[in-house]
C-alpha cells in the first residue's frame, strides 16, 4: 500500500496568527458571558413580542383549518426567541432585515401591524402585499423588511446585496439575512458567503437550524451538521446559539452585531432551535416522535422561561395575565380585520407587473 | 532557407487585425519566446512570440498597418531554424477564467444596406457620429454613471480586464472600484446580490459575461427580480439592468451559442431589450438603467464591433417598447431584432433588385412588444416574415405570427413565414454551424415564397 502523501504543516505561531482563534473569537466572547443582562422592562417587552407571535401564529394556524388561509402557510410557534432577540437588538426602519418563507415572525418582530400580516395571508385587498403576495412574499420597505421569498436559498445573496446597499450608502446599517438548515445546503449560500466576505459586506447570516429541513432531519442531509463552522472556508467567524433562549439569543446579536458594524465583515450565527408545528400547515410530520415535540414544549419553550424568569423577578401573576389578554384581543382584531376586509378589486390582477408605462 | 510568419487569428471571430508594432527589427537574433510584435484586435492588444530561432529576415508589413488578414505573411525568419512552423501568438492578457474564451468580433463589413430610415425619436437635421454598438454601451453606462451615483456595474472581468469583450473599457478609472466591481466567477450568487442592491435603493448593472452564463442566475432574473414588485403590491421595486452578450457567437458550440430572448420575454414583471445597431444601443440602455422596471438587456457579441451613426446629442434616450422602421418598403414586412436586422436589411437589397420592396421592422424591445408597430406595418404591406437568430419553437418568431392571427388576419395576403436557426443544438464544425443559422439568403428566399414570386 502506498503511504499517504507528507502533509506540510503550516509552522505553529504565536496568538496573533492564530487564524481558527480569529473564527472562532466571537463564540469564545459569547461562552463567556451568554445571557444579556435584560432589565424588567426589557424582558418583559421580549415577552410580549414572543407571546404576540406565538397568538399569531396559532390564530393563523386555525384560520388555515377554516379555509381562510390558502395554499403554504409555514408557522414560526417555537423560534419566537430567535426573532425577537435578534431584531431586538437592530434599529428598525434602518438596519434591513429578510428572510425565506417562514416569515410572519420576523416582521412581527420589526414592528409590522398584525392587521395587514394576516390580511394578507387570508388574501385581502388591505393586506401588506395587497393580496397578491401571500404568507411566503409580504415586504414592508419602510420597515426595511424585505421579504419573505419563497426559493430556498434565495433571500441570503439578496441579503448580501441589501448589506452592500448598505456599504455603498455608508449608512452604517447592516443586514440580518435568515434562513433555515434546509437552505444551508444550496450553493448560492456559499456564493453569498464568498462575495459578502471578499467585500467586508455588513450582513449577519443567520441559520435557523430547527432540526428539520421540510421532513429530512439535518443528520440526513448535512455532511456537516454544525452549521456555524461553514463559514470558516471564507473566513466568516461563527457563533452557536442557544435560540431557546431569548436573552442568549440577544446577548448573542449584540456581540455580531457590533463585529459587523466595526466593519470586520460578516459574521453566521447558527441558532438552534424547534418548530412544533409542522413544516407547513399541510406536514403530517411523521418524521418525528410526539414525544420529542414534547419534550421541547414542555422543558425548552422560550415563552414559558420567560415568563419563569418575569414572575421569579417578581412580576405580578396578573400583570401577564393582563398582558395575555391584551395579546389575544390583538391577535383576535386582526383576524377579524383579515377575514371582513374584502378580496382585492379584479383590476388588481394587472396592476404592480411594471412600475411605469411603456 | 525562411520561415515565414504569417498573421495570426487571436480570436474565432477575428478575420483581420492590425499590426501595431514590431518589437524586432530586421537583422536582430530571435529564439523561441521571444515577443516579436504586438496585434490589435478591436478587442485588445495581444503579443505575437516566436516560437522559431534564427535572424529576422525581411518585414514584409509594417508596423501601423491596418486590416491585415489573417494568414497574411508579415515577415521571414532566416537562418538557423529548422523546418518550423508560423509562429504562434502567445495569449495577453492571459485566458480568462471561464469556460469561454470571450471571442473578438472583427466584423466590420461594409454596409450593403441603402440608406436607413431615420429614427422618429432623434430630430431632424441631428449632427451625426460613427461609433461601434461596444463604444455605444460604454458611453451610456458612463454617461449614467455620470448622472446618477446610485448607478455601479458588477460582474466578471468588467473592472481591472477591462471586460471580457471591453464593454466596460474604462469605466473603473473614471469611476473607480466601488463602483467598477469585478465579481468571482459565481453568477447565481452576484445576480442576487445585484437584484438585493437593487431592492435596497441602488441601480446595479450586471453584466454576465454571455447570457449563457445567466442560465446560472436565471432564477434571480425571474424569481427574485421579475415578481417583486407584483409581489410587494408596488412596494418594493427591483430596478436592475441585467446586460451582455446573447445568441450565437462563432465556433463556440452548443453551450456558448443561444438566444435567451424568448425565455425571459416571457416573463411578467421584465423588461426584455434587444437592440441591433449603435444608437438604439446607447439609448435603450441608458432607458434600460433609468428604469424602475428589472431590464434584460440582450447584447450580441457580433455586433460589438461594427460601426453605425450615432446622433451627437448630449442625453440620447429611446422609449422603451417601441419598435423601429429601419428601411420603408411597400410589398412586405420583415420583423426581426437584433443581429438578424443586418441580415434582413441585407436580404431587403438583394430583393429590391428584384423589384420587391421591403420593409424592414426592428422590434428594438422583446417585452412589451410593439404590437401595434407590426400590425401597422402588416396592414400596409399585408406580408410578413419574421427573421430571428435563434430557435423557431415557442420564440419571438411564434409570439409576432400569433400576434399577425389574432388581430392582423384580415391584412393577410399570405401565410405568414418565419426564418429560424435549425431546431438543433449549434453544432462546432464551421460547416454544420453555417447550416444551423439564419442568413440572408434565407431570408430572401421566405420573402420570395409569401409574395408568390
Amino acid at each position: 500500500m502506498a503511504k499517504p502523501a507528507t502533509t506540510r504543516n503550516t509552522p505553529a505561531k504565536g496568538p496573533a496568527s492564530d487564524d481558527a482563534f480569529a473564527l472562532r473569537s466571537l463564540q469564545d466572547a459569547h461562552l463567556a458571558n451568554p445571557r444579556y443582562a435584560a432589565s424588567d422592562d426589557e424582558l418583559l417587552a421580549f415577552y410580549e413580542q414572543m407571546l404576540l407571535i406565538r397568538r399569531f401564529e396559532e390564530k393563523a394556524g386555525q384560520l388555515y383549518g377554516l379555509g381562510l388561509i390558502g395554499g403554504f402557510c409555514h408557522l414560526y410557534i417555537g423560534q419566537e426567541a430567535v426573532a425577537v432577540g435578534l431584531q431586538s437588538a437592530l434599529k428598525p426602519g434602518h438596519d434591513s432585515v429578510i428572510t425565506g418563507y417562514r416569515d410572519h415572525g420576523h416582521m412581527l418582530a420589526y414592528g409590522i401591524d398584525p392587521k395587514v400580516i394576516m390580511a394578507e395571508l387570508t388574501g385581502r385587498g388591505a393586506g401588506i402585499s395587497k393580496g397578491k403576495g401571500g404568507s411566503m412574499h409580504m415586504f414592508s420597505t419602510e420597515h426595511k423588511f424585505y421579504g419573505g421569498h419563497g426559493i430556498v436559498g434565495a433571500q441570503v445573496p439578496l441579503g448580501a446585496g441589501l448589506a452592500f446597499a448598505h456599504k455603498y450608502r455608508e449608512d452604517g446599517g447592516l443586514c440580518l439575512a435568515y434562513f433555515g438548515d434546509g437552505a444551508a445546503n444550496q450553493g448560492q449560500v456559499y456564493e453569498a458567503f464568498n462575495m459578502a466576505a471578499l467585500w467586508n459586506l455588513p450582513i449577519v447570516f443567520v441559520v435557523e437550524n430547527n432540526g428539520y429541513a421540510m421532513g429530512t432531519a439535518v443528520t440526513r442531509g448535512s455532511a456537516e451538521t454544525h452549521f456555524y463552522r461553514r463559514g470558516t472556508a471564507f473566513r466568516i467567524p461563527g457563533m452557536h446559539v442557544n435560540g431557546m433562549d431569548v436573552l442568549e439569543v440577544r446577548a448573542a446579536a449584540e456581540l455580531a452585531f457590533a463585529h459587523v458594524r466595526e466593519g470586520k465583515g460578516p459574521v453566521l450565527m447558527e441558532l438552534q432551535t424547534y418548530r412544533y408545528r409542522g413544516h407547513s400547515m399541510s406536514d403530517p410530520a411523521k418524521y418525528r416522535t410526539r414525544e420529542e415535540v414534547q419534550e421541547m414544549r414542555e422543558k425548552h419553550d422560550p415563552i414559558d422561561a420567560a415568563k419563569a424568569e418575569l414572575l421569579k423577578r417578581g412580576t405580578s401573576e396578573d400583570k401577564l395575565k393582563e398582558l395575555e389578554k391584551q395579546i389575544r384581543s390583538k391577535v383576535g382584531e386582526a383576524a377579524d380585520f383579515a377575514e371582513n376586509s374584502p378580496e382585492p378589486e379584479a383590476p388588481e390582477l394587472y396592476t404592480d407587473i411594471l412600475v411605469e408605462s411603456y | 532557407m525562411g520561415i515565414e510568419l504569417k498573421m495570426p487569428a487571436l480570436s474565432p471571430t477575428m478575420e483581420e487585425g492590425t499590426l501595431a508594432k514590431w518589437l524586432v527589427k530586421e537583422g536582430d537574433t530571435v529564439k523561441s519566446g521571444d515577443i516579436l510584435a504586438e496585434i490589435e484586435t478591436d478587442k485588445a492588444t495581444m503579443e505575437f512570440e516566436s516560437i522559431d530561432e534564427g535572424v529576422m529576415g525581411k518585414i514584409l508589413v509594417p508596423e501601423g498597418t491596418e486590416g491585415v488578414k489573417v494568414g497574411t505573411v508579415i515577415a521571414v525568419i532566416s537562418g538557423v531554424g529548422e523546418t518550423a512552423p508560423a509562429a504562434a501568438p502567445a495569449a495577453a492578457p492571459a485566458a480568462g477564467p471561464q469556460a469561454a474564451e470571450p471571442v473578438n468580433p472583427v466584423t466590420v463589413k461594409p454596409s450593403a444596406q441603402k440608406p436607413r430610415a431615420a429614427d422618429p425619436a432623434i430630430p431632424a437635421g441631428t449632427n451625426m457620429t460613427t461609433v461601434t454598438v461596444r463604444e455605444a454601451l460604454r458611453d451610456a453606462m458612463a454617461e449614467e454613471m455620470r448622472r446618477d451615483p446610485r448607478v455601479f456595474v458588477m460582474g466578471e472581468e468588467v473592472a481591472q480586464y477591462q471586460g471580457a469583450y471591453k464593454v466596460t473599457q474604462g469605466l473603473l478609472d473614471e469611476f473607480g472600484p466601488k463602483r467598477v466591481i469585478d465579481t468571482p466567477i459565481t453568477e447565481y450568487g452576484f445576480a442576487g446580490i445585484g437584484a438585493g442592491a437593487a431592492m435596497g435603493g441602488l441601480r446595479p448593472i450586471v453584466e454576465f459575461m454571455t447570457f449563457n452564463f445567466a442560465m446560472q442566475a436565471i432564477d434571480h432574473v425571474i424569481n427574485s427580480a421579475a415578481k417583486t414588485n407584483y409581489m410587494s403590491g408596488g412596494q418594493m421595486r427591483c430596478p436592475i439592468v441585467f446586460r451582455g452578450p446573447n445568441g450565437a457567437a462563432t465556433r463556440v458550440g452548443a453551450q456558448h451559442s443561444q438566444n435567451f430572448g424568448p425565455w425571459y420575454a416571457s416573463v411578467p414583471g421584465l423588461i426584455v431589450i434587444a437592440p441591433y445597431d449603435a444608437a438604439d444601443a446607447k439609448g435603450l440602455l441608458k432607458a434600460a438603467i433609468r428604469s424602475e422596471d428589472p431590464v434584460v438587456f440582450l447584447e450580441n457579441e457580433l455586433v460589438y464591433g461594427r460601426s453605425f451613426e450615432l446622433p451627437e446629442l448630449d442625453d440620447h434616450v429611446l422609449p422603451i417598447g417601441k419598435a423601429r422602421i429601419m428601411r420603408e418598403g411597400k410589398d412586405v414586412t420583415i420583423v426581426s431584432y437584433s443581429i438578424g436586422v443586418g441580415m434582413s436589411l441585407e436580404a431587403a437589397e438583394t430583393l429590391a433588385g428584384e423589384g420587391i420592396d421591403a420593409e424592414v421592422l426592428d422590434l428594438r424591445t422583446l417585452r412589451p412588444l410593439d404590437r401595434e408597430a407590426v400590425l401597422t406595418s402588416l396592414a400596409k404591406t399585408n406580408r410578413l416574415v419574421i427573421a430571428e437568430e435563434g430557435w423557431p419553437t415557442c420564440s419571438i418568431s411564434s409570439e409576432v405570427m400569433a400576434i399577425c392571427m389574432e388581430d392582423g388576419f384580415d391584412f393577410l395576403d399570405a401565410p405568414v413565414l418565419r426564418v429560424c436557426d435549425e431546431d438543433v443544438p449549434l453544432p462546432y464544425a464551421a460547416n454544420l454551424e453555417k447550416l444551423a443559422l439564419i442568413d440572408p439568403s434565407r431570408i430572401a428566399a421566405a420573402v420570395r415564397k409569401v409574395c408568390y414570386r
